[in-house]
């Protein structure tokens, strides 16, 4: 195990497939030069050279597509947006051109491409620089979506997600570009669609994704201390979607949370409530609840900011809630 | 902005015009630019002790451009900027209080908080924003140009955009629709070279003055560190566009004294430091348009520190009020989200009222 960065073990994944596979290139916005704006492509201008590492003009909907059109002639681009709030300038590429064309071309044609890029409020950032996206992505069949909790998860996700032959979008949560943890050595993969326990538990399912794993983890230490325990479930891809892994673990608890990054109508919760009452409805002692960030864009101001997102405190609430503890 | 230059001279003898401007105006036009210099340096104060927090992109060294494009525009017309904004709405009229709390995040901000220093908003100085993605805004300016045209009214929309926004699908469509329908809309890109750490020379290959030409629209070129000549063009301009020749597209060359926002260095790789320090010694808005008034006869060192005292104190008083202004109130998170709040059936979907 070496212990690094989530934006170290994003940056070893890159080079190790670029090193691996020569179809592999990285364009977007100052990921060359400036080493990316979040530093997560540093040394890699200088070790593959810039036809493999490319800045590009400020044209989100031209480069996608672009990515689009060279993956259909069999390369593998990596494209990044400086954050995923840009990625809505080429949300046409991604769902109308790269996630229906297998489809459509009756599976003559493939595109493998990765959109990356950080996703998710950070701070103060205001309404249009900070918002979760997630689901717009995966709204669209044909489209994949992983966002990795930790450096291990960054690096075996981002890796599969590289190697796939379908489009997959890899949101990165900004706040954990500096989280440290162990990431295993040699050849690390983690295969799409498998979710992972991250703290095991027998009272109350807590599942998450992405930045908000740590959120979930906060409150289970909290709810510790009430004797309660929590299993906190890590989605990793929501699609494709471990269902197994859920159901497994509601079927333990009886008792499940949501908590998300994105708004409530329509969120990835709605989703997972629904499958949940409609696979596992017998094992439920509750109805489950879902913590979100608040049905607002985001404000500017500090306070407001705050009390708009979610966090241990409302999850330990909504746990309390499932439990019929309060 | 250096002092070398600033030497005492005798008012006897002024000559009453500079350049073609009455000195009366050009003192004038020092002062407002000492504003959102000084305006901009307490900003940074202000981030460097977490008063100010997200993203804050300083306009410093781009003043001549804020006052020669804005200052002769009618209350009545439109002014509209990507993020770099925070001077363009003090030119609009947009008071310092108002602007600075908007900064700090309060509830006297312009935006009431909600926006911060990438949003700054003022619907009754048709001040329109204030717009975080890049391009962004090119497509509004156009729109508010057609509302102008299909009322018959004689205003103007006026749009900034960075140099690395011309590379967006949105001002071409822009340029193109504006062309079409003869819109009353004045492209200034603010050329300062860069976008981020890229040069505008690495992300094109035909000169910004040939970026409307395929677009049938007319170019103009001028220098954004001249205030005067940038005014002068403006005026220029506004007459056409109002007599009804349609949109215009100019290149004012301009330079970012400080880093792209806050969180980046001033200089890099990709500009050096050696670059940065002759520029601000050599092209600064300011310095420029004092020494022609001292030159000239019309500003000595004590009337300049006695202005700049001035505008430092009312920089000073916007700060105070900005501290003193509170943080909206919790029960306001829900409120704007829509219009009308009192409609049939449910708005909001968190659980927490609203
Ligand atoms: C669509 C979009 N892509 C990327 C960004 C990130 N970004 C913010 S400012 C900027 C550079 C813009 O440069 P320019 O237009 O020249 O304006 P300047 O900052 O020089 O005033 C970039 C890439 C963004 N805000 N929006
Ligand atoms: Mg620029």
């Amino acid at each position: 195990m070496a212990v690094m960065t989530y934006r170290d073990a994003l940056n070893e994944a890159l080079a190790e497939e670029m090193e691996r596979d020569d179809s592999v290139f990285l364009m977007g916005e100052e990921v060359a030069e400036y080493d990316g704006a979040y530093k997560v492509s540093r040394g890699l201008l200088d070790r593959f050279g810039d036809a493999r590492v490319v800045d590009t003009p400020i044209s989100e909907l031209g480069f996608a597509g672009l990515g689009v059109g060279a993956a259909m002639a069999g390369l593998r681009p990596v494209i990044e947006f400086m954050t995923f709030n840009f990625a809505f300038l080429a949300l046409d590429q991604v769902i109308n051109n790269a996630a229906k064309t297998h489809y459509m071309t009756n599976g003559q044609l493939h595109v493998p491409i990765v959109f990356r890029g950080p996703n998710g409020a950070a701070l103060q950032l205001a309404a249009q620089h900070s918002q979760a996206c997630e689901t717009y992505f995966v709204h669209a069949p044909g489209v994949k979506l992983v966002n990795p909790a930790t450096p291990a998860d960054a690096k075996g996700l981002l890796k599969a997600a590289i190697r796939d032959d379908d489009p997959v979008v890899v949101m990165e949560s900004e706040l954990l570009y500096n989280a440290r943890g162990d990431v295993p050595e040699g050849e690390h993969v983690v295969p799409l669609g498998v979710a992972d326990v991250k703290a095991e538990g027998t009272d109350v399912t807590i599942i998450s994704h992405g930045q908000m794993v740590h959120v979930a983890l906060q409150a289970a230490r909290t709810l510790e201390k009430e004797d309660i325990s929590a299993e906190v479930l890590d989605l990793r891809s929501l699609r494709p979607l471990d269902m197994e892994a859920i159901l497994g673990s509601v079927h333990k608890t009886n008792r499940a949370v949501y908590v998300e990054e994105c708004w409530p109508f329509t969120g990835i919760g709605a989703q997972i409530v629904a499958l949940i009452q409609d696979e596992g409805f017998d094992d439920l002692d509750a109805p489950v609840q879902r913590i979100t960030q608040a049905d607002v864009p985001m404000p500017y101001a500090r306070n407001l900011e705050k009390q708009s997102k979610p966090d241990a405190a409302r999850v330990v609430d909504a746990c309390r809630k499932v439990l019929y503890r309060n | 902005m250096p002092d070398s230059a600033v030497r005492d001279a005798s008012t006897s003898a002024a000559p009453a015009v500079i350049e073609g401007f009455p000195a009366e105006q050009v003192l004038g036009f020092l002062r407002e630019m000492l504003i959102y210099r000084r305006f901009e340096q307490k900003a940074e104060e202000a981030y460097a002790i977490g008063k100010i927090g997200g993203f804050c992109h300083l306009h410093t060294g781009q003043e001549g451009v804020a006052l020669g494009f804005v200052g002769p525009l009618r209350p009545d017309d439109y002014a509209l900027s990507a993020y770099r904004e925070h001077t363009l709405a003090l030119a609009k009229g947009i008071s310092a209080r108002a602007a600075m709390a908007e900064l700090y995040g309060r509830v006297g901000g312009c935006s009431g908080g909600k926006g911060g220093s990438m949003h700054l908003f003022s619907a009754k100085h048709n001040f329109m924003g204030g717009w975080g993605i890049v391009g962004g805004q090119i497509p509004l300016a156009t729109g508010l140009g057609w509302a102008i045209r299909y009322r018959g009214e004689d205003r103007v929309c006026v749009c900034f955009l960075g140099d690395a926004a011309v590379n967006q699908g949105s001002f071409h469509e822009s340029l193109n629709m504006a062309a079409i329908w003869k819109l009353p809309v004045i492209y200034v890109v603010e050329n300062n070279g860069y976008g981020m750490g890229t040069a505008f020379n690495r992300v094109t290959t035909t000169p910004m003055v040939e970026k409307s030409r395929a677009h049938g629209i007319p170019a103009h070129y001028v220098d954004g560190q001249d205030v005067l000549a940038v005014w002068r063009l403006m005026e220029d301009l506004l007459d056409r566009v109002r007599d009804g020749a349609g949109p215009q597209f100019v290149d004012a060359e301009t330079y970012r004294f400080k880093g792209h926002s806050m969180s980046d260095p001033v200089s890099g790789t990709y500009r050096s430091k050696e670059e940065v320090e002759s520029r601000v010694r050599e092209d600064d808005p300011i310095a420029h348009v004092r020494d022609l008034l001292i030159q000239s006869g019309h500003l000595t060192r004590e009337s300049l520190e006695r202005m700049d005292e001035e505008v430092r104190e009312l920089v000073e008083d916007a700060a105070d009020f900005a501290d003193r202004s509170p943080l909206p109130p919790e029960d306001s998170l829900h409120e704007f989200v829509y219009s009308d709040m009192d409609v049939h059936g449910r708005l909001f979907f968190d659980g927490r009222g609203g």
